[in-house]
C-alpha cells in the first residue's frame, strides 16, 4: 500500500511549475501593456484590467496550494462527481446564465462572472481518464469507442447550444488522446479527410471539388487495378459506396455552409481563404492584428512603446488578441520566443505524461497537452491570420479569471498526479 | 512508442509554421508596416488651404469663402472645469453640455469631435482668449462656401463631407474632410481644393506631443486652391432663372464659336446658400423630399424629352445631304400626311397651307408636318431596305451628338435616345417595318429623346454651319485659359456646309416672316433664327420648346428652351429664348411688357392638375 510522505512538494515537476510562472508573468505584462492608460495608477488598482488579472493570479496560487495538498487519488475517485456537477452547471446556464455577445456562457455572481465551460474541460478529461483507466478497456472495440465518444460529446453538445462552437471544438481535439490510447488510426484519417474535403469545397466550390476529388479517386482505383491488388468485379459495391458517400459529404458541406452557417461564420472562412479582403468591416480584427504584429518588426518597439496597442487599434486585444501585443512590443524575436516557450511547455507535458505508470495519469496528461496545444494553435493561428476567427483564449496569457483558473487547475492536477507517480497504487 | 513521436512531430511542425509566418509578416512583407499616417504614435496635423473662388466669364465673383469656427473636444483630455461658466460662455444649457460630452465620448475618447459648430465671429473673438482655461477643448477654424448671388446652384454644385466609398478609393481624403459633391465643385475639385499641408508630430505613450516627427522631413506645406473661371454669364443666368419662376423646364445657352455654356438653367432651382454649413443636411433632405418639383434634379442635363419640331431641322439637313430633296422640292399638305390605308394612319398638320406648294423654307417656318414626313419617307426609302435607310439616317442624327453623352465637364448627364435599325428590328422581329412605321421620327416625336443641352448643341451646330465644340463650363483655371483638346478642337457633322444656308434661311423666317410660327417673338434690331416646338406629352399638357440663335451671321448665342407643360412653343419657350438673346446681346430688352409677362406668368395650375391626375391614376391602379 502506498505511503504518503508529509512533505507535499516531494516529486513536484519544477520544470512545469517554472513554465507556468513564466507564461503567467509574460501574459500579465502584456495585459498590462494592452490595458494601461495612465501609468500613475498602481498595478494593484482593481478598477483596471491588469489589476484584476493580478488579483486572479494571486487567487490562483491559493488554488494551486489546495490542489497540491489534496491526495492525487481524490481526483480519480471523484472524477464521476466532477463530471456530473460540471454537466449540470452547463445545463443550468440555459436557466440561470447571462448572455454576453450572443452566447449564454456565463454565470453572473455579484460583480464578477464565471464561465463553466472553462471548468468542464477538466471534469471531462478526468472522467475520460477514469473511464480508460479500467483494465479491460479496449478502444478498438465499438462499445468502448461509443462510451468514450459519449463522454466527450455531451459537454460539446451543451456548449455548442450556448452557442459557443469555438469552445466546443476542443472536445473533438481530444480524439487524439483516444488515438494515443488505442483508437484505430482510421478515425483520425477520416477526421482529417473530412476537414480537407470541407476546406476544398469552401475554396473551390461544390462542382469543382467534386470533379477534383472524383478524378483523384478514379486515378487511385486505376492505379490499384494496374497493380492487380484490386478486383473490380468483386469489390465494385465498395467503390460505389465511396463515391456516393463523398458526393453526399461534399453536398452537405456546401449546403451547411450556405444554409446553416450564418453570414459571420461564412465571412470568417472567406477571410482566411483569401476570398474576402474587407479590411474595414468583418476582416477588421484580423487585419488590425496583423498590422500590429507586422509593425513590431524584428526587434519590436519595446515594452509600453507599442503605439498601436496603446491606441487600442486591435479589438479584444487583452483577451483573444493578446498575442498581437507581444508581436508589436517584442517583435519577431519576442513573439517567436513565446512560441518556443509554448511548444517546449507542451512537449514537456507529453514527456511527463509518457513517464506515468498509471493509465489515468497518462490519459490526463495527454488530454491537457491536447487542450493547451489546441488553444495555442487556434488562438495564435487566428491572430496571425492563418485560421478563421474562433474566439478562444491563449492559455495563461489572455485576460480573464475563469480561463486562467481553468488552465491552472488542469496543469496542477497533472503536476500532483505526476508527483505521486512513484507510489504503488 | 511510435505514437508519441507523431505528437512531438505535429507540435513542432505547428511551432515552425507559426514562426515562419511571424518572420514573414514581421520581417519580410512590408505590407504590414504601417505608414506614419496609420501610426498612432504620430499625430498628423493638417493645414487646410483656402478653397479657390469661382468667377463668371466676365470676372464676377460667384463663389467665395467665409470663415467658420467650431469648438472641438477631445474627451480624454478634458479636466475638471467650471461647467457653469463654460456653458454660459458657449450659450448652452448644462443638460446640453452633458449630452454633447457623452456623445463625443461614445464616438471616441481620443479623437476630436465637434462640440459646438459654427460660432459667430464675435463669439469666436471673445472665446479665443478664454479657451486656454478649458483643457481638452480647442477652436478649429474652417472655411465655408459663400454665395453672393442666389443663382446657378445646379451648375456650381456644393461641397460636403467625403463619404466612405470615396474614402476607400482615394487616399488623399480623411474622414470628415470636405469635397465637391456636384457640379463645378466636383468636376474641378482638384484645382479648387489645392493641396493640404501635413505635419507629423511625435507623441509619447501618454499622447503628449513632443516635437516634429523625424525633424519634419515628411512635412509638406499647403498649396492654396486655384481660382476657377467658368463660362457662365451670371447676369444672363440669373435673368433666365427669374423668367422661369413658377415654370418647370431647362434652358441651355451656348456660345457657338467656342461651345462655352453661357447659361444652364434648371427650374425650379434652389438657393445655393441652403447647402452650406450647419443646416446643410436638413435642407438637403427637404429639397430631396420635394418629389413633385424635384429642385435637385438638373433638367437641363438630365431630363429627356422628345425634341418635337426643332428636330425637323435635322431631317431637312439629312434630306439635303442625301439629295432626296433640294431647297426647291415641294410637297402639298391637305391638313396632314396619310401614311397608311386605315383612317387612323394620318398625321395631322396645322400649317394651314391648304394644298399650296410647300418647299423647304415654308416647311420650316410653317413647321409643316407633311413636308417633313415626305422628306423622312424619301430618306429611308432611298435605300433598298428599310434597315439600310434607317442606318444612314441614324448615323447622320448621331453625328449631331445625339444619343450619346456629350463627354463634357458637367458632373452629370444622360445619353438620350436615337433610334436605329437595330431598335426597330427588335421591335418588329419579322422585319416588316418601314418609313411609315416610325413616321413620327420625321417630326421629332417618335422614339427619339434629347436633353436641353443636346438641343442647344444642335442649335449651335446650325449656327456654325456644320461644326461644333463640345459644350463645356470651364473657361480659366488660375486665370490661365484652358487648353483641352476635347473642348477646343471642332467636331464635324456628316452634313456638308452648303446645306445649312437654306435651313438657316428657313429658321430666320420662323421669326421674321409674318407667317412664321414665332412671329410674335420678333425683336427689332436683332436677326434671330429660331424654330418652335410643341412636344406631345402623353402624361399631360404638351411641352413648349424653342431653339434659336442670333445674330444670323456670326452668331454669338445659341439657345434651347424647354418649358414643361407649356402648351406650345411660341407661348412660353419662344419669348423666354428671345428675351435671353436680347439680354445677352444688348444688355436689356426692348420689350419690358414681355419680360413682365414671362416673369409673372405661372404654369403652376397645370402642374397641380397633373399631380392630381397622377394620384388618381395610382388610386385606380
Amino acid at each position: 500500500m502506498r505511503k504518503r510522505q508529509n512533505n507535499i512538494f516531494v516529486g513536484i515537476d519544477w520544470i512545469l511549475v517554472l513554465f507556468f510562472i513564466i507564461l503567467t508573468f509574460l501574459g500579465w505584462i502584456n495585459i498590462y501593456a494592452a490595458s494601461v492608460t495612465d501609468a500613475s495608477q498602481g498595478v494593484l488598482d482593481f478598477s483596471t484590467l491588469y489589476g484584476k488579472q493580478l488579483q486572479w493570479i494571486g487567487f490562483s496560487t491559493i488554488i494551486i496550494v489546495i490542489i497540491i495538498a489534496i491526495d492525487s487519488k481524490f481526483y480519480e475517485r471523484f472524477s464521476g462527481v466532477f463530471y456530473i456537477i460540471s454537466m449540470l452547471s452547463l445545463v443550468g446556464l440555459f436557466i440561470f446564465g447571462s448572455t454576453v455577445n450572443g452566447a449564454t456562457s456565463w454565470y453572473n455572481l455579484g460583480g464578477s462572472s464565471l464561465q463553466p465551460s472553462e471548468f468542464a474541460k477538466g471534469a471531462t478529461i478526468l472522467a475520460l481518464a477514469n473511464y480508460l483507466n479500467e483494465p479491460n478497456r479496449d478502444l478498438s472495440n465499438i462499445k468502448d469507442q461509443f462510451s468514450a465518444f459519449s463522454i466527450l460529446l455531451l459537454p460539446a453538445v451543451l456548449i455548442t447550444l450556448q452557442p459557443d462552437a469555438g469552445s466546443a471544438l476542443i472536445y473533438f481535439a481530444l480524439i487524439f488522446v483516444l488515438y494515443r490510447e488505442g483508437l484505430p488510426a482510421i478515425y483520425l484519417g477520416l477526421g482529417f479527410s473530412a476537414i480537407a474535403l470541407f476546406l476544398l469545397t469552401l475554396y473551390a466550390g461544390f462542382t469543382s471539388s467534386i470533379i477534383i476529388v472524383f478524378s483523384l479517386i478514379t486515378l487511385f482505383f486505376v492505379y490499384l487495378l494496374n497493380t492487380k491488388k484490386f478486383q473490380l468485379n468483386r469489390e465494385w459495391p465498395k467503390v460505389i459506396v465511396l463515391y456516393v458517400f463523398i458526393g453526399l459529404f461534399l453536398f452537405s458541406v456546401d449546403y451547411v455552409f450556405n444554409n446553416v452557417f450564418e453570414q459571420r461564420h461564412r465571412d470568417r472562412f472567406s477571410i482566411v481563404l483569401g476570398k474576402n479582403v474587407d479590411t474595414k468591416g468583418i476582416g477588421y480584427n484580423t487585419n488590425q492584428s496583423m498590422l500590429t504584429i507586422g509593425s513590431g518588426g524584428l526587434t519590436g518597439k519595446g515594452f509600453l512603446e507599442g503605439d498601436r496597442t496603446q491606441g487600442n487599434f486591435v479589438p479584444e486585444q487583452d483577451t483573444d488578441y493578446i498575442f498581437s501585443t507581444v508581436g508589436e512590443e517584442w517583435g519577431f524575436i519576442g513573439s517567436s520566443a513565446v512560441i518556443i516557450i509554448f511548444i517546449a511547455f507542451i512537449l514537456r507535458i507529453i514527456r511527463v505524461a509518457e513517464r506515468q505508470k498509471s493509465k489515468f495519469s497518462r490519459v490526463f496528461g495527454y488530454s491537457i497537452a491536447t487542450i493547451f496545444f489546441f488553444h495555442f494553435m487556434i488562438n495564435i493561428g487566428m491572430v496571425i491570420g492563418l485560421l478563421p476567427t474562433i474566439g478562444i483564449p491563449l492559455p495563461f496569457f489572455s485576460y480573464g479569471g475563469s480561463s486562467l483558473w481553468g488552465f491552472t487547475i488542469l496543469l496542477f492536477i497533472f503536476i500532483r498526479l505526476d508527483a505521486d507517480r512513484t507510489y504503488e497504487w | 512508442m511510435e505514437k508519441k513521436y507523431i505528437a512531438y512531430f505535429s507540435i513542432l511542425l505547428v511551432g515552425l509554421i507559426f514562426i515562419a509566418r511571424l518572420f514573414f509578416i514581421q520581417v519580410i512583407d512590408s505590407k504590414y508596416k504601417p505608414s506614419p499616417l496609420n501610426n498612432s504614435a504620430i499625430a498628423v496635423k493638417y493645414d487646410y488651404p483656402e478653397r479657390g473662388f469661382i468667377y463668371d466669364r466676365n470676372g464676377v465673383l460667384i463663389v467665395a469663402n467665409q470663415p467658420s469656427y467650431d469648438i472641438m473636444i477631445v474627451p480624454r483630455d478634458v479636466k475638471t472645469l467650471d461647467t457653469l461658466e463654460f456653458c454660459n460662455l458657449l450659450k448652452i444649457e448644462k443638460d446640453d453640455f452633458i449630452k454633447k460630452y457623452k456623445k463625443a465620448r461614445t464616438y471616441s475618447p481620443r479623437l476630436p469631435s465637434v462640440f459646438v459648430a459654427q460660432l459667430s465671429k464675435s463669439d469666436f473673438a471673445y472665446l479665443q482668449e478664454k479657451m486656454y482655461k478649458y483643457k481638452g477643448f480647442y477652436i478649429q477654424k474652417r472655411s465655408l462656401r459663400q454665395y453672393s448671388l442666389n443663382s446657378a446652384a445646379n451648375v456650381l454644385g456644393y461641397i460636403g463631407e467625403v463619404n466612405n466609398v470615396l474614402l476607400s478609393k482615394n487616399s488623399y481624403y480623411q474622414q470628415g474632410e470636405l469635397i465637391g459633391i456636384n457640379g463645378v465643385e466636383k468636376e474641378y475639385e482638384e484645382a479648387l481644393r489645392g493641396l493640404k499641408g501635413v505635419k507629423f508630430i511625435q507623441r509619447n505613450r501618454f499622447n503628449k506631443e513632443i516635437g516634429p516627427y523625424k525633424d519634419g522631413i515628411y512635412d509638406t506645406l499647403a498649396t492654396v486652391g486655384k481660382d476657377v473661371t467658368i463660362t457662365l454669364d451670371i447676369k444672363l443666368q440669373k435673368y433666365a432663372e427669374d423668367l422661369m419662376i413658377n415654370k418647370r423646364g431647362g434652358i441651355v445657352a451656348l456660345e457657338p464659336a467656342t461651345g462655352e455654356i453661357l447659361a444652364l438653367i434648371s427650374s425650379p432651382t434652389y438657393d445655393p446658400n441652403l447647402l452650406v454649413g450647419r443646416e446643410r443636411s436638413k435642407n438637403y433632405k427637404k429639397l430631396q423630399a420635394d418629389e413633385a418639383s424635384k429642385p435637385l434634379y438638373d433638367r437641363s442635363l438630365l431630363a429627356q424629352y422628345p425634341p418635337g419640331s426643332p428636330f425637323k431641322i435635322i431631317n431637312a439637313l439629312i434630306g439635303l445631304q442625301e439629295q432626296v430633296i433640294t431647297p426647291q422640292t415641294h410637297f402639298y399638305c391637305y391638313g396632314g400626311f396619310r401614311y397608311g390605308r386605315s383612317s387612323k394612319a394620318f398625321m395631322k398638320c396645322h400649317c394651314g397651307t391648304n394644298g399650296s406648294a410647300v418647299q423647304l423654307d415654308r416647311g420650316i417656318y410653317k413647321s409643316c408636318n407633311s413636308y417633313f414626313a415626305n422628306t423622312y419617307k424619301r430618306i429611308i426609302e432611298k435605300y433598298p431596305t428599310s434597315s439600310e435607310g434607317m442606318k444612314v439616317w441614324s448615323d447622320h442624327v448621331k453625328s449631331f451628338g445625339l444619343g450619346d453623352y456629350l463627354h463634357n465637364d458637367l458632373s452629370t448627364g444622360v445619353k438620350g435616345v436615337v433610334p436605329d435599325e437595330k431598335l426597330y428590328n427588335r421591335m418588329y422581329p419579322n422585319f416588316r417595318w418601314g418609313a411609315t412605321t416610325n413616321i413620327s421620327n420625321a417630326i421629332g416625336q417618335g422614339e427619339i429623346l434629347t436633353t436641353p443641352i443636346q438641343l442647344a448643341n444642335i442649335t449651335a451646330i446650325v449656327a456654325n454651319r456644320g461644326i461644333y465644340f463640345t459644350p463645356h463650363i470651364i473657361k480659366k483655371i488660375d486665370n490661365k485659359p484652358i487648353q483641352m483638346d476635347k473642348f477646343t478642337v471642332p467636331k464635324q457633322t456628316t452634313i456638308n456646309p452648303e446645306h445649312f444656308d437654306p435651313v438657316v434661311e428657313g429658321m430666320f423666317h420662323v421669326v421674321e416672316n409674318p407667317g412664321g410660327t414665332a412671329r410674335w417673338s420678333k425683336v427689332e434690331g436683332i436677326e434671330i433664327c429660331g424654330k418652335t416646338g410643341t412636344a406631345e406629352n402623353p402624361h399631360g399638357q404638351d411641352h413648349s420648346i424653342f431653339i434659336a440663335f442670333a445674330p444670323k451671321d456670326k452668331p454669338k448665342i445659341a439657345i434651347a428652351v424647354f418649358v414643361e407643360n407649356g402648351y406650345w412653343g411660341s407661348r412660353w419657350a419662344g419669348p423666354i429664348a428671345t428675351l435671353m438673346i436680347e439680354k445677352y446681346l444688348n444688355g436689356e430688352s426692348v420689350r419690358p411688357w414681355e419680360e413682365k409677362r414671362m416673369r409673372e406668368g405661372s404654369i403652376q395650375d397645370e402642374y397641380d392638375k397633373q399631380l392630381l391626375m397622377e394620384e388618381l391614376e395610382k388610386e385606380t391602379e
